[in-house]
């Protein structure tokens, strides 16, 4: 199919987002096919529930979770842009070539998959991961299966080992600093298929 | 005290959760948006090469002139000559299924009106079959269903029902419809048993084995043509198959059906087209290619439930087809997935963070004896 950008005219902001993301023009159609295959009423916007009818993502202990990243309070459409520019966050760090004029950090790298994750405990976005709000996380990850006990205990100890100034919450460079071993590119990165 | 001493012991036992455990379940979630396993298959699959039909290309652009030129023939051959020749052979295959089959239900005498049947139900399949243009390969003809049996297959289109009627006569089952589709229900059944069920009746799944049982009771009827998958898969891949017609206990003939999407692309899309868009379609498409593999009788096994038995027989016509085997329900095209299945995930989880206490619990469970029951409980609870 060659990469012509040609094609991508009738993409909202495909060159914007060329620019922008690390993504390849090929991969920008694709993603907007499935945008448009996700779209069931064909808006040009993505609803919660839209993403609800993948079984898979129904299916995932925090699928919520995952659908409310894409939504962040406030917002109940999602355009293609926005889509994107979240999926971004997934692309591995070396798929970025240099491009001239790029403003910020790239959603991409390290840090940006790290504030992402982030932001999948921290729900109400106070910077700060919460007693609570691990405790909710852990809730959705292991249902039932285990008592209120055991979950008391999981995130009492991932508190104390991650906690450095002991304030009993973790902020975002304390969740940075506990990941430093693990290989958050790998973990975090998707293949995007051409 | 001893609450925290259980704590801490618990805390030495439990590999210890880390942050980074949340990754693995956000990358899953994320994949699936961007791809999943289950949607595409409820919608065409793409093609290799083009085969000159817009509706195939996934990325229609210009290329060269010559293509598109050859693209403009295309359309003409197939919109003005292909087109009404199918449509005048389809309008005459149905009028002539409405009329012979009233006028042989009149006849009085039982041999003569099965014998008839027959033969008319193949001639006007065979008409529809070539208004459709469709170029149909059977395997293993040998292995053709037999009286008294049920016979099975993937779905894929309504005309599936055509294609394997073309080649032998089945008792069909499904709602009753009303207009043209209707008439057609009412007339088919007044020279050979078909089972329409109404609306009311199909929530009760226990008419509708009874009806099932005493079809296939009767020796002397015709198999019965069933779809377990409930709706249109895409034909590359074989869904879960309801497991009501294997709890009937008689023989179950495998069929496999597999289309060639090059010449056409048979899957109707009922979430975007109708009924007599998609047949429109098919009729101007350049061909539909199918083959058809009839696979050796299987019956249900001693110790095996109809869920078993439903599997094995979904293996065997996705092995013999080339489709790729699936557990999901086709019903998830309109409904979610069950709580059920996000359960299992946590369990999973679970497992890999307390599950360790097993070995470990040996000395200790009479410290922990509530750590124990509660495990325990989980594992037993669904």
């Amino acid at each position: 199919m060659g990469s012509n950008s040609s094609n991508m005219n009738h993409i909202p902001d495909g060159q914007q987002l060329l620019q922008d993301t690390g993504f390849s023009a090929a991969q920008i159609i694709r993603l907007y096919e499935r945008f448009e295959f996700l779209d069931k009423d064909n808006t040009g916007h993505l609803r919660p529930e839209d993403l609800e009818t993948v079984p898979d993502l129904d299916m995932n202990p925090i699928g919520a979770r995952i659908i409310g990243a894409f939504f962040p309070p406030g917002k109940e459409t999602l355009d293609f842009g926005s889509f994107v520019r979240i999926l971004a966050h997934f692309l591995p760090a070396d798929s970025n070539r240099t491009r001239a004029g790029a403003q910020q950090e790239p959603a991409n790298s390290t840090t940006g998959k790290l504030r992402f994750a982030f932001q999948l405990y921290d729900q109400d976005r106070d910077g700060k991961i919460s007693r609570d709000e691990l405790l909710q996380v852990l809730r959705s990850m292991l249902g039932l299966q285990v008592t209120e006990e055991q979950l008391q205990c999981i995130a009492e100890r991932a508190i104390q080992e991650a906690d450095a100034d002991k304030d009993d919450a973790i902020s975002f460079d304390e969740f940075r600093k506990s990941l430093e071993k693990v290989d958050i590119d790998h973990k975090m990165s998707i293949r995007f298929l051409r | 005290i001893g609450n925290m001493l259980k704590c801490y012991q618990s805390l030495m036992l439990i590999i210890p959760f880390e942050m980074a455990d949340i990754f693995y379940f956000c990358r899953r979630g994320v994949e699936s948006i961007v791809d999943d396993e289950v949607t595409k298959r409820f919608s065409a699959q793409e093609l290799e090469t083009w085969n000159l039909l817009t509706r195939s290309h996934y990325n229609f652009r210009h290329i060269s002139l010559r293509l598109t030129v050859l693209w403009g023939l295309g359309v003409l051959i197939r919109y003005g000559i292909l087109l009404p020749l199918r449509v005048t052979l389809a309008a005459t295959g149905i009028s002539l299924i409405l009329v012979l089959t009233t006028l042989v239900g009149f006849l009085p005498s039982r041999e003569l009106r099965f014998f008839l049947t027959e033969k008319v139900h193949v001639m006007c399949y065979r008409i529809c079959v070539r208004s459709l243009t469709a170029m149909i390969t059977y395997h293993n003809r040998e292995n053709k269903p037999k009286n008294g049996g049920i016979c099975v297959a993937n779905h894929t289109t309504p005309i599936d029902v055509i294609i394997l009627a073309n080649d032998g006569c089945y008792s069909l089952i499904g709602q009753a419809h009303r207009g043209l589709l209707g008439m057609v229900q009412r007339a088919m059944v007044k020279s050979s048993p078909h089972i329409w069920f109404d609306r009311s009746e199909v929530k009760d799944r226990h008419l509708v084995a009874k009806r099932l049982s005493d079809h296939v009771a009767d020796k002397t009827k015709q198999p019965i043509l069933i779809f377990p998958e409930g709706t249109c898969i895409n034909n590359t891949s074989v869904m879960m198959f309801k497991k009501g017609s294997f709890e009937i206990g008689c023989t179950v003939y495998p069929v496999a059906i597999k289309y060639d999407p090059l010449f056409g692309d048979a899957f109707w899309n009922s979430s975007k087209f109708g009924m007599v868009n998609y047949l429109l379609r098919m009729m101007s498409s350049w061909a539909i290619v199918c083959s058809v593999w009839y696979l050796p009788p299987m019956n249900r096994e001693e110790g095996e439930d109809a869920v078993q038995f439903a599997n094995r027989v979904k293996a065997a016509i996705a092995a013999q087809g080339g489709l790729v085997d699936l557990i999901w329900d086709g019903g998830l095209k309109r409904a979610k997935v069950k709580d059920a299945f996000k359960e299992e995930q946590q369990k999973l989880y679970s497992k890999v963070l307390v599950g360790e206490q097993e070995q470990g619990d040996n000395k200790s469970s009479e410290e922990n004896p509530e750590e124990d029951k509660s495990y325990h409980g989980s594992a037993n609870g669904q």
